[in-house]
């Protein structure tokens, strides 16, 4: 052995002893990976998810961490890339070796990192709406936002409710709007309803009288479903004033938010839709059981960011506070023991809803996690 | 009838904001040859400092004005910082580089003002006007009469103006127009300027139908690019004719076809336009000195 080796040899094994000693001082954190959307057309639910997920690690450090360990986020940006969210999630398992992963803001992200993960064996709770990420179940991934079928059979409830049979669909070409379209049509029957018209129109159209026309005429037609998120919506609402159209209206979780009333203004009233009850947080009966953790979010979100939170933040603090829950009974950062113990997760109490997990369910929701509202004099108002 | 003139109204309405923003197109080819992929982003320039503008409770009338003059200074700095150190670059690189302006000022936006939407007050109320049982949003009006405005202006500017024809030699070859004293750097400049404040008065026109958001930019000049070559590049009737054309044949597929057509149509009507008049409906054709 020459000597330069040897000195060589001999710094290693002086660091790594260093290393280890800093290691017995204080423990390593545990890393949570995350991929979100934060930039990019999905760039509006990405970012008061990663904003929720700061807050909230910065939070669970003041109060002595997890296990008596730090959390440490590790984030990435995909732009809204399917293809983008891969590559970041053989960073996060190969060079960051993270124990969890939360993230793929987009269903197209998540199904595309679902893969790696799966190989990998690392718990990862998505924060993407669609259907296909929990079914069929995979042993690894689990989701804390609603589905587009649950809205959807929120809403078609509500219509058998009201007598309303006859409905016509108005849904986005985008990637939400049309996932949302495939399962209304898949339900519709379920509730007895027959869908009459069936049309669509682009994410940034500035016009949809055309089609709103041909919806109208369609014969016997009672009602009319919107499926769609961001401005698009607002114009059809717009546009239904402008034609006078007085059938009921409704829309979709994904105008959930203060920005459709902003938008719509005057147009959008009597629009009945499936919400969240973060929307309606102040409003919310002080006996309902998410009233505590639902306000909580909301204040400790405005007060960080000056602005009010989103319901998608919301599916980013469930999202991590389901993972603290699993981490604290699992009593290790053991993938196997993790994932186990997000599945057996009971009755806990969220911002999106209530979870009871199972092994045949990886989101855990009922309908109850949605509220039917209306808008009522400019505001969203609790219908029952 | 009532359904045929309400997707017509629909049609014209929508066509008229392609219009706007194929004009755009016009200007900078017609006094460079480029075709500036950042005019989308002049558009939602416009729209975005508007609304933001209004938001802070600044007068509609003295909003729209300072928008406009922002946007001419963003077209400024365009020419200034990214066209003009290319030198004599060749026209496909400048193609190229407005398209990096566009990503840079659309990020820079979204950064500064946030990427929710954002609304711009209509100006003359939101009562729809009724017609033969259809209706229509006073604010369409407003789009087409201002778009009639600047089609005349433009066509007074390029024909009868020292300024204009200047334009129009330098595009067709700057050395020549150099030679007989054009400033031609002075000609490109304000080019730019022109077509950034052209660019904001149509967002700002569309921003109380369509809403604004720092993304606005993307379809809106997609669409515009594709009105500006049906119409023939350069041609400015043409450019309204082409856009004026997409948006009715949008609406029309729309409404009698099905809405599941209805974004391809731009696609197939380039096609065609491409394959049997590659001129565009309007436009001169074009001879290749050599």
């Amino acid at each position: 052995m020459t000597f330069q080796r040897r000195l060589f040899l001999g710094t290693a094994a002086a660091l790594l002893a260093a290393s280890c000693n800093v290691g017995a001082q204080s423990p390593a954190p545990i890393k949570l990976g995350a991929v979100l959307s934060v930039t990019g057309p999905a760039a509006f639910l990405g970012e008061p998810e990663l904003k929720t997920l700061q807050l909230y690690v910065e939070r669970l450090n003041a109060q002595g961490g997890v296990l008596g360990r730090k959390l440490e986020l590790v984030h990435y940006d995909d732009g809204g890339e399917a293809g983008k969210a891969n590559n970041l999630t053989k960073r996060l398992l190969e060079s960051d070796k993270v124990d969890l992963i939360i993230g793929g803001t987009t269903t197209g992200a998540t199904m595309a990192m679902a893969p790696l993960v799966e190989k990998a064996s690392v718990p990862f709770i998505s924060l993407a709406g669609g259907v296909v990420v929990v079914e069929p179940v995979k042993k690894w991934l689990f989701k804390t936002p609603h589905t587009d079928r649950m809205a959807a059979e929120k809403v078609f409830a509500d219509m058998k409710k009201r007598g309303l049979a006859k409905v016509g669909l108005l849904s986005e070409t985008s990637g939400f709007g049309q996932s949302g379209r495939k399962e209304t049509l898949a339900v519709a029957s379920k509730y007895g309803i027959e869908i009459v018209a069936d049309e669509t129109y682009g994410p940034k159209d500035s016009d949809i009288t055309a089609q709103l026309t041909k919806i109208k005429s369609a014969a016997g037609i009672q009602a009319i479903f919107v499926f769609g998120l961001g401005q698009g919506p607002a114009v059809a609402t717009k546009n239904f004033a402008q034609l006078g159209i007085k059938l009921p209206h409704y829309e979709s979780h994904g105008v959930a938010s203060d920005e459709y009333l902003k938008l719509s203004g005057a147009a959008a009233e009597g629009v009945r839709l499936p919400s969240p009850a973060l929307l309606i947080a102040e409003a919310l009966p002080a006996n309902d059981p998410q009233k505590a953790i639902v306000t909580g979010y909301f204040k400790a979100y405005k007060e960080r960011f000056k602005e009010e939170p989103s319901t998608f933040g919301g599916y980013a603090y469930d999202a991590l506070m389901l993972s603290v829950d699993a981490l604290k009974r699992a009593g290790s950062t053991d993938g196997e023991k993790v994932r186990a113990a997000l599945e057996q997760t009971k009755g806990y109490v969220g911002v999106t809803g209530i979870y009871n997990l199972s092994a045949s369910d990886h989101m855990g929701l009922d309908l109850s996690a949605f509220r039917m509202l209306e808008v009522k004099g400019g505001n969203w108002v609790l219908s029952h | 009838m009532s359904e045929f003139l309400q997707f017509l109204f629909s049609g014209t309405t929508v066509g008229a904001t392609y219009a706007l923003a194929a004009l755009g197109f016009t200007l900078i080819y017609n006094a460079s040859g480029v075709i500036n992929f950042a005019q989308g982003e002049f558009i939602m320039i416009g729209g975005m400092a508007a609304a933001f503008l209004a938001n802070l409770g600044v007068p509609l009338p003295l909003a729209i004005v300072l928008a406009v003059a922002i946007a001419a200074l963003v077209g400024v700095l365009v020419e200034r910082l990214a066209i003009e150190p290319a030198g004599n670059a060749e026209v496909v690189t400048l193609i190229i580089i407005t398209i990096g302006a566009s990503l840079t000022i659309r990020g820079l936006v979204g950064v500064a003002l946030g990427k929710g939407n954002h609304v711009l007050p209509s100006f003359s109320g939101e009562t729809p006007i009724a017609v033969l049982g259809a209706t229509l949003l006073p604010q369409s009006l407003w789009v087409f009469g201002v778009t009639l405005v600047v089609v005349l202006a433009l066509a007074w500017f390029f024909g009868r103006t020292l300024m204009g024809k200047a334009m129009l030699a330098t595009a067709y070859n700057p050395l020549a127009a150099k030679l007989v004293g054009i400033n031609t750097r002075f000609i490109l400049l304000l080019s730019f300027a022109l077509a950034g404040a052209l660019g904001a008065v149509g967002g700002i026109l569309v921003a109380p139908i369509n809403y604004t958001s720092y993304d606005a930019g993307i379809m809106l000049g997609l669409k515009g690019f594709v009105a500006a070559t049906l119409g023939g590049l350069g041609s400015g009737m043409g450019a309204v004719a082409g856009g004026l054309i997409l948006g009715v044949v949008e609406a029309m597929t729309a409404g009698y076809v099905s809405s599941a057509y209805k974004d391809a149509m731009p696609f197939v009507l380039i096609l065609l336009i491409l394959f049997f008049r590659p001129q565009g409906l309007l436009g001169k054709k074009v001879t290749d000195r050599v």
